[in-house]
């Protein structure tokens, strides 16, 4: 491995990050600007913040986007994770492989054909579009992301632990609240954290299968933006930026810390 | 016919007539798709027995284990347990517990509470499940790691509080699959120690899996050896040593030399054998062989003695030359080949520290050996 940083290197990283965060950065300075228009700086402000709660339209949005997002992420943890149970677990029924490559098919699905179908579907059972629509449409496609991370853990999971378990007097029920689930939930807390996300800035499968009354915020964002964009706008991405990067950060954060005390652990532990 | 030692002198269940089996396989066979795992299989497991099954993997010993503890069910056949039949009983209503190869302590659960999970399964009160789970930490000596998680335990560690776990429940049948494997040498060997005390202090039935001979001729009053989930021979570890039912079991145990050959003639229990490549045998422990009958002469390398100068008044002697030789510190073994151009593995016990009768490769070389130090397998 190369150790030193030649001109090369340099150029690479630099090209690289720029090309990831400079349009992040532009919207983020811009969102601070004390003039309306949008490509030139004014000064220093944050009116846009204050204005940007004032604006009923897009607080109800964001109300809608935050609600749906906790309902259908926490169903599809639920569904997601019963189907990882079936699929790992149950190896030996007929159509399997079938029902697995199913399970993952929508995570390949371009966005506009599941959007289309589901609203197809929602008119031919004769569902009001609204809230309820949209819920159910972030639960289908957000279901199987669940499914696939919580099935990775499952695979690596020792079954003799289970075992274990029934053998010391837990009937299966018990079994699986008190040992299995505890064991997997960091997957499923990832699950719910990955389906809740792109819950929130999901806007095809939304404009499809929304209707009055429930508008996402990206939904409002787009809208607008087609109107002109404002610096509104750039203040509200700048918060959303802001949650997802803090959630982010804490997250690995929390991760490292505990790999590292574990890695310490188990030195420590080798040692006598 | 002296005693084949019976280390536990007073403990012999299995040949009292009337003693009664504490568990039973009756013709047991589990299959699993077309491969059959246990294939008819009897056996009698008596109560404070340290059972062992030995064979090499896939012969079935673990599949036995685990329709005990009843996370397998037999496709045909019983499994008796103090008389009582065991089909259709859950794996947490039995009395048995194991101990798992991987340990399976509970990795979101400290060591207490990994010795607690079961007595808590059985609604015991707050106070008794504190005292047994202290009396527990103490028998395993695990005091001051009462508060740990398992990863940060040593391996070592880690199989007392499993055992710790699987006993607590003071079950009438503790299960140890492979219980010793996943540690060092030296550690297996006090662990070894530490189960049989363990097993005598609180008087359980224990049934052991292991793939190691040495473990289960060390620990076990009897021995199950297994091949292709049959059982080839039951017995106490120094009856499979040294009075071995098969050429299977003869290979399969220990180090053994073996000659094919025929009876050539016999007076009661004194029988001649014509062994293949001309070589004569006499033998003293011929008592169930018929003359013409194919059997296999079997003797252990350290009933033979191998010496430079032709020795005197021996029952049987033959010659040939020195032609690999192991030294492993505490005794040689010498690979001696026949004039037939038959290798004969002979071990000699170092003694002292200087040999008399020193031999190197290509000597040539007399091997002797008693009437009565082999035996004749018809199996």
């Amino acid at each position: 491995m190369n150790a030193t940083w030649s001109r090369f290197n340099i150029t690479a990283i630099v090209l690289g990050f720029a090309f990831l965060y400079l349009p992040i950065v532009l919207l983020v300075v811009f969102s601070f600007n004390e003039s309306k228009l949008v490509t030139v700086w004014g000064g220093f402000s944050t009116k846009w913040y204050y204005s940007l709660f004032q604006n009923q339209g897009l607080m109800d949005a964001a109300w809608v986007t935050i609600r749906v997002g906790l309902i259908s992420a926490t169903l599809a943890t639920v569904l997601g994770t019963l189907a990882a149970l079936a699929l790992t677990r149950y190896t030996r029924f007929r159509g399997r492989v079938l029902f697995s490559g199913m399970v993952f098919a929508p995570l390949v699905m371009p966005e506009v054909i599941t959007g289309l179908s589901l609203l197809l579907l929602f008119v031919a059972v004769g569902f009001d579009r609204g809230f309820f629509t949209l819920t159910l449409a972030h639960i289908t496609f957000s279901m199987c992301f669940v499914a696939v991370v919580v099935q990775s853990r499952l695979v690596s999971f020792d079954r003799s632990l289970e075992e274990a378990a029934m053998d010391l007097g837990a009937p299966p029920v018990k079994t699986f609240f008190q040992i299995t689930l505890p064991v997997i939930l960091p997957a499923i807390i990832s699950g719910w954290m990955l389906a809740f996300t792109l819950s929130i800035d999901d806007l095809v499968i939304s404009s499809f299968t929304s209707g009055p009354g429930a508008t996402t915020l990206p939904m409002k964002i787009y809208s607008q933006v087609r109107l002109g964009v404002t610096p509104e706008i750039n203040a509200a991405c700048t918060i959303l930026i802001g949650i997802v990067a803090i959630g982010v950060i804490a997250a690995s954060l929390v991760n490292k810390q505990r790999e590292v005390q574990r890695l310490r652990d188990e030195q420590a532990a080798q040692r006598g | 016919m002296k005693s084949l030692g019976n280390i536990r002198r007073d403990f012999a269940p299995w040949n009292q007539p009337g003693a009664k089996p504490y568990i039973q396989f009756k013709n047991v066979t589990k299959r699993f798709g077309d491969f059959t795992a246990v294939n008819n299989l009897s056996l009698s497991i008596y109560e404070r027995e340290f059972f062992a099954l030995l064979g090499a993997s896939g012969c079935g010993k673990s599949t036995l284990l685990r329709m005990l503890a009843g996370f397998e069910e037999p496709t045909e056949g019983q499994i008796l347990l103090d008389g009582q039949d065991l089909r259709g009983i859950p794996p947490y209503k039995r009395p048995v517990n194991m101990m798992f190869q991987s340990y399976a302590l509970f990795p979101h659960m400290t060591v207490e509470q990994n010795i607690a999970f079961g007595l808590k399964q059985d609604g015991m009160s707050k106070s008794d499940i504190e005292k047994r789970v202290g009396e527990m930490l103490k028998l395993v000596k695990l005091g001051q790691f009462a508060k740990r998680k398992p990863h940060q335990l040593s391996g070592g560690q880690r199989q007392r509080v499993a055992l710790a776990r699987a006993v607590a429940k003071r079950p009438k049948v503790l299960l140890l699959d492979e219980p010793l494997g996943a540690l060092d040498k030296k550690l297996r060997e006090e662990t070894q120690f530490e189960l049989m005390d363990l097993q005598q202090t609180l008087g359980l039935t224990f049934v052991i899996v292991t793939h190691d001979q040495e473990e289960a001729m060390t620990m076990a009053d009897r021995i199950a050896i297994l091949d292709k989930g049959e059982v080839m021979q039951v017995a106490t570890p120094a009856e499979v040593y040294e009075a071995p039912g098969s050429r299977f079991v003869a290979d399969f145990v220990g180090n053994i030399n073996m000659i094919e050959g025929k009876v050539a003639a016999r007076n009661g229990a004194s029988a001649t054998i014509a062994g293949t490549g001309g070589l004569t045998i006499h033998t003293a422990n011929a008592a169930d062989t018929t003359v013409g009958a194919d059997v296999a002469f079997a003797i252990r390398p350290e009933k033979i003695r191998v010496s430079s100068k032709k020795p005197e008044g021996a029952d049987n002697l033959m010659e040939g030359e020195v032609y690999d030789i192991a030294y492993l510190g505490d005794m040689t073994i010498f690979h001696v080949k026949l004039g037939n151009g038959q290798v004969i593995k002979a071990s000699s016990l170092n003694a002292t520290r200087a040999t008399e009768d020193p031999l190197s490769w290509d000597d040539r070389a007399w091997i002797s050996f008693r009437q009565d130090a082999g035996v004749l397998l018809t199996r």
